[in-house]
């Protein structure tokens, strides 16, 4: 019982929240702020809490933990008070239920968004139109982002999926950057990038969509009649007897998926609306976004298109790798290329997932399978890795947009002796984003690539010179922005001032920083903090799909 | 203690916590921060004394052994020589002694990564050489960095023509937080007991490389040079990365026990094992600043010259050798081979270039590489003693020649060796001190260099003489050697050019002459300390063999690879060595001693050679012109496709759905809903049209309804007789 609270908590606190706002008074902004902020300090501590239930799921003797399935097979006889997986349902003519459950793999990326919500509400305090709303809109986006992680009904997931899609086309839509008109005649903008985020991801929502309905009505067992089950778990349990779904099925199914995640994580050539929705969104929202909902897609092949059609999978797993070595380096070059601060974070972000991508494909059954599960579990670090760094780069770009009013790089620099402090802060979590030893993106980085070796030498070599160009463009950016002397031409048009007297970073902007900080540290120097409860999971299900796999020959 | 190697982890541990205390601590600190780091890296100096005493003890390292020429030995995989004891013997020595520790850092599946240190004897020279090398330098830093106490300093190599003069707040604390950070990452990369850590450290130390390089940031060259070291660096540790991939693929460990031992077993051989032993040294190559990617080290010079001498000069970039030196089993014959060819180009090439050069520092920084080059080629001839041995030998003498040069440019204001001359006088004891350091790298008898560098050349002549006398080999081996005793020459030439440009002869510039002075006690007690071990360095003490040499070959780190070349050839190189340096030092009497010849006639008389050296073999020219800006420019293509062509396709779509949407719309008003209405609109006519028949009058009805029933009957008649048909 208790776990049906916590969960449920985690999930739907934010959507009560953002009920309760509807009856505060639009005017009395700084109590809006500070519900909304209470509300999602409370929902991180909640995931804190919920980790520390996960720890004591664990069997003291052999320290390991029942699997998300052997759970979920027990809640469907009776709902047990710490499993951790909440069970009852919900439409039942259709078999739908409120079915939801955390394991190594959902845990980590539900602690994170907890963590990244709260950083970014507190960095949401710039934010003076329409508050109210805004706040809502957050909250409920909170609400969609967590019922992603944690739901095993397929349904609800799909459900929680578009829930979260509403919330972030009004957010980047209304508190983005106005409509402008570039050099070349093509309108961008808020709006324009609102409007392109929403209907890409619905776009691959139909796809997933598609996937769920023809999953509902294929047999579970051959010759038997349609399946009807929204069940997660269960539909690993089906793809996991050899024979049920045919490879033809298993293709159709990963494609559709593999669309529709891939558009989220975002996979080339489905990436265009990342650096317009990146650059065009508020600070806070580009956080969100760069460290919560580009994971979503990440999360939904290791959860729902590798279990489900494993055997598709592996027939494309050079399809996948490949595109994910060339996301490594057509991200950072394109990068690269970037005069603008925000943009070109916004591509080093495709970059870095595409490491993400290189390690859920580098999967052979000629190789030791312990390889696999250190490139998948590279790739899974790399989405946290990825999730703390880059919601920090964007609040670097955004502490120094708030001061200049714009984000040309070639009119910036200078700033080390100006605010010596943010010029320190930028350059340790610049760092973690180029994958320095003892930060974070270090570790993602790493093992991927010492993962993927047995796969193909030529992906590793390739994804191993990404090194070389990240190198390149995130020291070439810190010494733009920070290096040499102020330029000239400091500040935005209609904006004049002093360059050498802008502020330092302020009490709210080190509270935000310091905290991404740390954990950027602490990751890159003791990993083992995740591994300890991610890499059981993770090698779990590599077993499995090995196992279904051998059995498929 | 327990375990004496914790001595060594704590030793780590000391710089690491004044880096945390100097970066909390921040600007306030003032001089304050000096003493914690310099404490800091003398605590670890003391603890690592300490352990290089207990360790000579127990590993009983300092007992001299005959060493018999190994005949027929294969380079470098040769047998260890027979410790044959003559008399009083100081025991049985096994070699073994290995002080350890390692703890699980992270799993996958069965696969364990655990990481640890490791105590052996090539630790505990290494150590040792670099707190003490460290501790001076961060004595010497307190003088040399005084200005930067100083609200607000003025930098004027910062101001470009037309800009502002630059004033800016001293960063004093900051570089001693610098230092503290890469003492902790040099130390722990020494004491890694495995290839995954030392690579955590190796890019440690390069991150501190670049913040120390870069220390003048507002100097367009000194970020420029930051960021081409760092960059240059990471091209080599994409070698790295590779042979940690295939190291780890094949191998499941990264422990150089485990990997020894596992390679003992044949577990990864042949072209595998070779692109393995590459990648490692690509790593190296970066970091060693070794031909082709030496490129940074010259513009790393743009750093504060302790930081020359530290980081890239005694330590950080020795640390290439030193890896090779500890991972030397993992280097199959060609490997070692190639090792040898990159080692004997880079000395020669970077010996040439210095030649020409007026910079004092860039002239030293081309020595180091040339030098890095000699520990390289003496590597990968197979002399692991010698290439080791050279390493600590030029860690002294070129720290000391680096803070002398420091202590020069302190004093006159100048790094142009043309404007100063006649400096002797004015700062005698940094002359003196200097006149050691170019005598020892010069290798002049009874200096430390002299000893180290006989040593590879040694090697080399043995490798020469073992190697096949026909084919590839044929060509190679002697080229090596020559190259070796070339090097020898041009070496102690552009040393004594150095020298002689910069202390005796006329003052050239009156300014900087004026403006000299010796340099404070902060700064000449390191010069002393050092000069005395660039002095001595080499000796054996009575033990026979000198004593470096000894606390190398009597431990495990490099056993089997201790074989020593015979007698006979040791004679002959030197003898070479020895005439190569005598030429080398006339040639420099001659030209820059009492200027018998102008060097400036001799440069008119090869104006291309000339030209050729000054810059630098164009190697700066060739990566612009061949990869730099093809990148850059590939990556603008990237971003333009992106713009035009993805992003195109996607506004394209958007673009033709919204012309179809409004062709659609048109569709529906003009054509669908044209219809309806049309439909409407004859039906409307044709109701105008029919109202004539609506009259009112009942009779006429009632005609047209008869007219018309019967007319259908007919119709119906007709057609049921036509289908019954």
């Amino acid at each position: 019982m208790s776990d049906t609270i916590l969960l449920s908590a985690i999930v739907f606190l934010p959507a009560v929240a953002a009920l309760i706002l509807v009856a505060v008074p639009g005017r009395q902004k700084e109590l809006i702020k500070q519900i909304s902020f209470a509300t999602t300090v409370l929902v991180f501590l909640l995931t804190l809490v919920l980790l520390a239930q996960y720890f004591e799921l664990r069997d003291p003797a052999t320290g390991s933990w029942p699997t998300l399935a052997e759970r979920a097979a027990a809640a469907r006889e009776q709902d047990l008070p710490n499993d951790l997986v909440v069970r009852y349902p919900w439409i039942s003519a259709f078999g739908v239920e409120y079915y939801l459950g955390v394991d190594g793999i959902s845990l980590p990326l539900v602690v994170l968004t907890g963590f990244i919500s709260m950083l970014a509400m507190l960095a949401s305090w710039g934010i003076d139109k329409y508050v109210r709303g805004y706040c809502i809109l957050f909250l409920l986006l909170v609400t969609g982002m967590m019922g992603t992680f944690v739901a095993l009904d397929f349904f609800l997931f799909y459900v929680f999926w578009e829930l979260m899609l509403l919330p972030m086309y009004f957010l980047i839509g209304i508190w983005g950057a106005p409509s402008r008109v570039e050099a070349d005649g093509r309108v961008r903008g808020g709006p324009y990038a609102a409007i392109k985020f929403f209907i890409y991801t619905l776009v691959g929502s139909v796809l997933i969509l598609v996937a769920i309905l023809a999953l509902y009505f294929h047999p579970a067992e051959p010759g038997a009649g349609p399946a009807y089950t929204f069940d997660i778990m269960r539909l690993h349990s089906i793809a996991q007897q050899a024979g049920v779904y045919s490879l033809g099925f298993q293709l159709l199914i990963f494609v559709l998926l593999y669309i529709g995640f891939a558009i989220k994580v975002p996979v080339f050539p489905f990436h265009t609306w990342l650096p317009d929705a990146h650059v065009e969104a508020p600070t806070p929202i580009s956080m969100i976004l760069a460290g919560i909902l580009l994971k979503m897609g990440g999360y939904g092949f290791i959860r729902l298109a590798y279990p489900i059609a494993p055997e598709a999978a592996h027939y494309l797993a050079w399809f996948i790798a490949g595109i994910g070595v060339w996301n490594i380096l057509y991200g950072a070059l394109a990068a690269m290329a970037q005069t603008d601060f925000k943009k070109l974070v916004a591509y080093s972000s495709i970059s870095h997932m595409g490491y993400v991508m290189l390690g859920f494909g580098v999967w052979t059954l000629m190789g030791d399978p312990d390889k696999w599960s250190m490139a998948m579990n590279g790739a899974m670090f790399q989405m946290i890795a990825h999730g703390i760094s880059s919601p920090a780069m964007f609040f670097a770009v955004g502490v120094i947009y708030d001061r200049i009013h714009h984000r040309d790089l070639n009119r910036m620099g200078g700033l080390a002796n100006i605010m010596p402090y943010y010029a320190g802060i930028s350059a340790i979590i610049f760092f973690a984003g180029m994958g320095l030893p003892g930060l974070c993106g270090f570790i993602g980085e790493v093992f991927t690539v010492l993962g993927s070796w047995q796969f193909s030498r030529l992906l590793a070599v390739l994804a191993a010179s990404g090194v070389i160009l990240t190198a390149g463009y995130i020291l070439w950016t810190l010494q733009r922005v920070f290096l040499g002397r102020p330029s000239p031409e400091m500040f935005g048009e209609g904006h004049h001032g002093d360059p050498n007297a802008l502020p330092d970073l302020s009490v709210r902007e080190w509270v935000i920083a310091v905290p991404m900080v740390i954990m950027a540290v602490v990751l890159g120097v003791y990993p083992d903090l995740v591994f300890r409860f991610m890499e059981p999971s993770v090698t779990q299900l590599i077993q499995d799909l090995t196992q279904t796999l051998a059995q498929a020959r | 203690m327990q375990d004496p190697g914790l001595l060594y982890v704590i030793a780590v541990l000391l710089p690491l916590a004044s880096f945390l205390i100097l970066l909390l601590g921040g600007k306030r600190l003032g001089i304050v921060a000096a003493y914690i780091a310099t404490a800091a890296i003398g605590g670890a100096f003391v603890l690592s004394a300490i352990g290089l005493v207990r360790y000579a003890r127990e590993g009983d390292l300092f007992t001299a052994s005959h060493h018999e020429p190994a005949a027929g030995q294969d380079h470098g995989h040769g047998a260890a020589a027979p410790a044959e004891e003559p008399s009083g013997g100081h025991g049985t020595k096994d070699g073994t002694l290995v002080w350890k520790g390692q703890i699980r850092w992270a799993a996958f599946g069965h696969d364990v990564i655990r990481l640890g240190y490791a105590v052996d004897n090539l630790t505990v020279v290494m150590f040792a050489m670099v707190t003490l090398v460290a501790t001076l330098i961060h004595i010497y830093s307190i003088g040399y960095m005084h200005e930067e106490l100083h609200e607000p300093v003025h930098d004027p190599l910062a101001v470009e023509p037309g800009e502002p003069p630059l004033e800016r707040p001293g960063r004093f604390p900051r570089f001693f937080t610098y230092l503290s950070l890469f003492c902790f990452s040099m130390l722990g990369l020494v004491l890694s007991d495995n290839i995954f850590l030392v690579f955590v450290f190796w890019e440690l130390v390069g991150v501190c490389s670049y913040l120390l390089i870069g220390f003048y940031y507002e100097r367009r060259s000194a970020y420029r040079a930051a960021i081409k070291a760092f960059v240059t660096n990471r091209v080599g540790d994409f070698g790295f990365l590779i042979g940690l991939a295939i190291i780890w693929t094949t191998l499941g460990t990264f422990n150089f026990e485990e990997i020894r031992a596992a390679l003992a077993d044949g577990k990864l051989t042949g072209a595998l094992l070779t692109v393995a032993g590459l990648g490692i040294f690509c790593g190296c190559v970066g970091k060693s600043a070794q031909f082709p990617l030496h490129v940074w080290l010259p513009d790393a010079m743009e750093g504060p010259t302790p930081v020359s001498a530290l980081i890239h000069a005694a330590t950080m970039v020795a640390a290439g050798v030193y890896l090779v030196g500890r991972f030397f089993f993992l280097f199959s014959p060609t490997a070692l081979l190639i090792i040898a060819m990159v080692g004997a180009i880079t000395l020669f090439m970077a010996g040439t270039i210095a030649i020409v050069q007026t910079d004092i520092k860039r002239v030293l920084a081309y020595s180091t590489i040339s030098q890095l080059g000699y520990m390289m080629l003496g590597l990968g001839v197979g002399g692991w003693l010698a290439g080791l041995f050279h390493l600590i030998t030029h860690a002294f003498f070129k720290a000391l020649l680096f803070m002398c040069s420091g202590s020069v440019i302190h004093a006159a204001g100048t790094q142009e060796m043309p404007q100063m001359g006649g400096l002797l006088k004015k700062m005698p004891i940094t002359a003196i001190t200097m006149l050691v350091g170019t005598l020892a790298i010069a290798g002049i008898p009874f200096f430390s260099g002299y000893y180290s560098k006989d040593a590879i050349l040694a090697y080399a002549l043995h490798f020469w003489q073992q190697a096949p006398q026909t084919g590839l080999y044929g060509v190679i081996a002697p080229t090596l050697f020559v190259l070796a005793v070339g090097g020898a020459a041009i070496t102690a030439f552009y040393m004594f050019r150095l020298w002689f440009m910069t202390f005796v002869g006329k003052p050239r510039d009156h300014h900087v002459y004026e403006h000299a002075h010796e340099s404070p006690p902060t700064m000449t007690v390191p010069l002393i300390v050092l000069a005395v071990l660039s002095w001595c360095a080499g000796y054996s003490f009575g033990l026979g063999q000198p004593v470096i040499e000894l606390a190398l070959q009597n431990g495990p780190a490099g056993q089997g690879f201790t074989a020593h070349p015979p007698h006979a050839t040791h004679e002959l190189a030197g003898t070479f060595a020895l005439g190569a340096v005598i030429v080398g030092v006339v040639l420099a009497v001659i030209f820059y001693g009492v200027r018998l010849l102008s060097p400036d006639e001799v440069a008119a008389q090869f104006p291309r050679l000339y030209r050729f050296l000054w810059h630098k073999w164009y190697f700066d020219e060739l990566y612009a012109a061949a990869l730099v800006r093809p990148v850059l420019a590939f990556s603008r293509k990237v971003r333009a496709f992106d713009w035009n062509i993805i992003d195109g396709i996607v506004d394209g779509v958007a673009y033709w759905t919204a012309r179809l949407a409004s062709a659609d719309g048109r569709f529906d008003f003009w054509i669908i809903d044209g219809i309806v209405n049309l439909v409407g609109e004859v039906t409307y006519w044709c109701g105008e049209r029919l109202r004539w028949l609506q009259t009112g009058r009942i009779r006429q009805y009632i005609v047209f309804l008869v007219v018309g029933t019967v007319a259908v009957l007919a119709l119906l008649f007709y057609v049921t007789t036509l289908f019954a048909r």
